[in-house]
């Protein structure tokens, strides 16, 4: 685990306690059998938000507590233990860097400190179509009057349904595939023209499709620089893919050592399954792989908050490596615990889904590894 | 009958079009079986029609004696009404684990008066059957099993649950093994065949991650078997049973066969990542796992065909067979895996028109997939069959 100072250690051990006694895997499957639209329990989000997480890299002037980017991971990664369904990626981590990374003090003082205080809720308007590819922008923002006119479809928006307001990537020159023409806005969701859509995904969590349909915005809803937004929302996309990474660790910890603790109680032949060697090494192997991708978790949450220009390689590494680990580990979670990994009962189900949703969001690992090699220049 | 020969292959081939041409309702074409679906519901004329017809002709099990009402065919016969099954879009209503496993072992092992009550049943599709083997403390290891089954002078008292009991709930009968003497293990163990319609049968459907509830748990209080549905000797049953569980694993490992259902990944992968300027699958990542799984699959089929001529030329089964059932499950594991991989954020959903079906068969395929590699001796019991049983390696455990 990486050096803590006594902020993150004290934020690190709040989550934890409160995750363990406010938020436990029960309280996700008591979400997910009501059914509730948002995806996510919102008397738990307000008291998160009052324990100030959401505001942990909002500068001060705005709410928030600048605790930085490993801060925000340590309580994702918590979450990610018990797997607490939130907006702090999406809201206080996605939609908060955008607007402190690109924003005007105008955007910033109009929509931080509600984020930061939780009132408002921010999300990520990015992908479009199936697989995660932020260049491939479609969405037309064309010149109206003073400002723009947006039309066209964002898909797979984490808390789209919740959202207060959306950071939208949309297409003001060129062609989809190109990285310049590319401009971010921020649109309040309740915009006219706007419709939201609901999806009913596997892992139980808040996901919408979400409609523009001629959605008039001034030119002050520009964030950054009109046809210059890619490099911008490069950046927001790496802060989020390093934040869900960091939940990825957490829930795979959590999958494995629950894992763990049925190998030493489970008997078959007289003897506890633990006991058996073709599981030892299997176990063995995945705690090796989770300090593995610890360490390239953290990694690129440090160098996010030292603003080191490795960043978009550390986060590419730290993803496909975290998406890898957490994906066989969810596997050996039902495959290790037999019939009853197999019933819905059980956690490990939960486990299972939640990685492929999050293996799937803001790129795959075949998308880093892709992405890295570039990055290298090979 | 006698194995026809090539022409007589054609012959045997004319005839089955003819009689599925006459026999099959236009209207069930290309639809799916309603056996393979859980959640049963009264099917229609056609479909009652359909089974019907199959039954009388013995030709859902074409390959069983024909004095049993079986279709008395050869294994090459058999294929032949296969393909042309397959070819008039016509699904087999004969299935379940009467035909899949419990049949061929009673075939084997039961008595002249067992088989003519049970079998006709099974090959017309009239009674199901459930397989009550696995109990909360006996799953890999079997025969740990402890529902107690007393002597009660005329008929045989059973007292205990099983747990994971495939289609239970609509089971009609139950094939289960049951401890006849606690001082042995292995040896104090029996087969016996009962109905689940009687008062002392208790089933509870467990809902699975897939969503569906395909399984039971089973409770037997005071549950009533005949003495003349023990199969095998008293304390003879795990013989029995583990040949049982052979023909399951058979059933399971694919057999060669079943890998055709949906659209080919290649076809998917073009569909969802796109091409390259050379027609080539946009995501070079994805491009050379697809490959590398085509490869293993190929691989499997081609040994599904190796096993089968083998153990026709030779006397004994092949050695190849007793890889299948992990190869083949692990393969169709990765291929439901990277199918969810393909598909993206779509390949995430559960429900609602945002999917299609192809797309949410996927995910729900994904998850009940997961069984394949734990039901019907998981890999880690297969694994340690083949080390122990083929490679003869040593067993370093203290027996319990
Ligand atoms: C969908 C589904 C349908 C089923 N249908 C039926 C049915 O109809 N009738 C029926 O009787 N049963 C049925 N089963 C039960 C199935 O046969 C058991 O789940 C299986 O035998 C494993 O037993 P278990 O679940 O108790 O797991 P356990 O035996 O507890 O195994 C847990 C883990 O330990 C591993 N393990 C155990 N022993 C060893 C060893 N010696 N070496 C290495 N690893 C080991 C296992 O491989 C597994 O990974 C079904 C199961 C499923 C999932
Ligand atoms: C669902 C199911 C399907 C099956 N299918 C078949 C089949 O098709 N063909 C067949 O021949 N058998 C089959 N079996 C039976 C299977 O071989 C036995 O249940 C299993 O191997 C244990 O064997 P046994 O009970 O006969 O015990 P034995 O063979 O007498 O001994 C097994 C011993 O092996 C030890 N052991 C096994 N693995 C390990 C390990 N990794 N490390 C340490 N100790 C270990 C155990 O401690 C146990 O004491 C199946 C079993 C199940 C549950």
């Amino acid at each position: 685990m990486a050096v803590l100072n006594e902020e993150q250690s004290m934020l690190r051990d709040a989550a934890k306690s409160w995750t363990q006694e406010k938020s436990p895997v029960t309280a996700f499957r008591k979400m997910r059998d009501s059914g509730v639209e948002v995806g996510f329990d919102a008397a738990a989000w307000t008291e998160m938000a009052e324990m100030g997480w959401a505001g942990v890299i909002i500068p001060e002037e705005f709410g928030g507590s600048d605790f930085g980017y490993l801060s925000m991971g340590l309580i994702l990664e918590e979450l990610g233990r018990t797997l607490t369904a939130s907006p702090l990626l999406a809201s206080g981590l996605g939609a908060a860097s955008a607007l402190v990374l690109g924003g005007t003090s105008a955007q910033k003082s109009e929509w931080l400190p509600k984020i930061a205080e939780g009132t408002a809720i921010g999300a990520l308007a990015v992908d479009e179509g199936a697989h995660h590819a932020p260049e491939k922008v479609a969405l037309a923002a064309t010149k109206s009057g003073a400002g723009y006119s947006l039309s066209g479809t964002k898909t797979f928006v984490l808390e789209g349904l919740a959202a207060n307001v959306l950071i939208v990537s949309a297409r003001t020159s060129g062609k989809p595939g190109d990285k310049d023409g590319i401009t971010l806005f921020v649109v309040p969701a309740d915009a006219k023209g706007i419709s939201r859509k609901r999806l009913a995904l596997a892992d139980s969590r808040g996901g919408a499709n979400i409609t523009f349909d001629k959605v008039e915005v001034g030119a002050d809803a520009v964030l950054g620089e009109a046809d210059k937004g890619y490099p911008v929302l490069e950046k927001v996309l790496d802060r989020a893919r390093a934040g869900i990474s960091a939940e990825m660790l957490g829930a795979a910890v959590q999958a494995f050592e629950t894992t763990l603790d049925y190998l030493k109680v489970r008997v078959q032949f007289g003897q506890v399954i633990g006991s058996f060697q073709a599981l030892q090494h299997r176990a063995a192997k995945m705690f090796t792989d989770l300090e593995l991708a610890r360490s390239a978790v953290e990694a690129a949450l440090t160098a996010i908050d030292n603003d080191s220009p490795d960043v978009p390689e550390l986060v590419s590494l730290a993803k496909a490596k975290m998406g890898d680990v957490f994906h066989v580990v969810s596997n050996e979670m039902v495959q290790m615990h037999g019939g009853i990994g197999m019933t819905d009962a059980h956690d490990a189900g939960f486990y299972l889904k939640r990685a492929r949703a999050c293996e799937a969001a803001y790129g795959s690992q075949s998308y880093h590894r892709d992405r890295y090699a570039r990055i290298q220049g090979y | 009958m006698a194995d026809f020969g090539g022409s007589d292959l054609e012959a045997l081939r004319s005839e089955a079009r003819a009689w599925i041409e006459a026999n099959f309702p236009a209207e069930l074409k290309g639809r799916p079986n309603p056996m393979m679906r859980e959640e049963r519901s009264t099917p229609s004329a056609a479909q009652e029609a359909w089974r019907k017809a199959m039954g009388d002709k013995g030709w859902g099990v074409p390959t069983w004696p024909a004095q049993y009402g079986g279709g008395g065919l050869s294994a090459s016969e058999g294929r032949v009404i296969q393909q042309e099954l397959g070819r008039a879009g016509a699904y087999n209503p004969i299935g379940g684990m009467g035909v899949m496993m419990f049949g061929p072992t009673l075939l084997e092992y039961g008595t002249e008066a067992q088989k003519q009550e049970h079998i006709p049943k099974i090959v017309k599709g009239e009674v199901q059957w459930c397989q009550g083997f696995s109990e909360p403390g006996a799953g890999s290891d079997l025969a740990a099993l402890s529902t107690k089954c007393e002597d009660k002078g005329d008929h045989f008292q059973i007292n205990g649950q099983k747990i994971w009991t495939s289609g239970a709930q609509f089971a009609d009968w139950c094939f289960c093994l049951v401890r006849t003497d606690t001082s042995k293990k292995h040896e104090g163990i029996s087969f016996v065949l009962f109905t689940m319609h009687q008062p002392g049968v208790e089933v509870r459907p467990i809902p699975l991650i897939a969503g569906n509830s395909p399984f039971c748990e089973t409770f037997f209080t005071d549950a009533r078997a005949e003495k003349k549905d023990l199969v095998g000797p008293l304390n003879g049953g795990w013989t029995i049973a583990k040949r049982l569980l052979q023909h399951e694993r058979g059933g399971l490992s694919g057999g060669g066969g079943g890998f055709g259902g949906g659209r080919g990944l290649v076809e998917l992968a073009k569909h969802y990542v796109g091409v390259d300027d050379q027609g080539r699958i946009a995501d070079p990542d994805l491009r050379t796992r697809i490959t590398a799984l085509e490869i293993e699959g190929r691989s499997f089929q081609q040994t599904a065909v190796r096993a089968m001529l083998e153990s026709k030329g030779n006397s004994g089964p092949s050695a190849a067979t007793s890889i299948m059932k992990n190869a083949g499950t692990q393969w169709m594991q990765a291929r439901h895996e990277i199918t969810l991989e393909i598909m993206g954020h779509q390949g995430l959903g559960w429900e609602g028109e945002d999917f299609t079906a192809e797309e949410l068969g996927a995910v729900r395929g994904w998850l009940g997939g997961k069984a394949f590699t734990i039901y019907g001796g998981s890999q880690e019991v297969q694994s340690n069959i083949i080390s122990k049983r083929i490679l003869g390696l040593p067993d370093l455990t203290q027996h319990t």
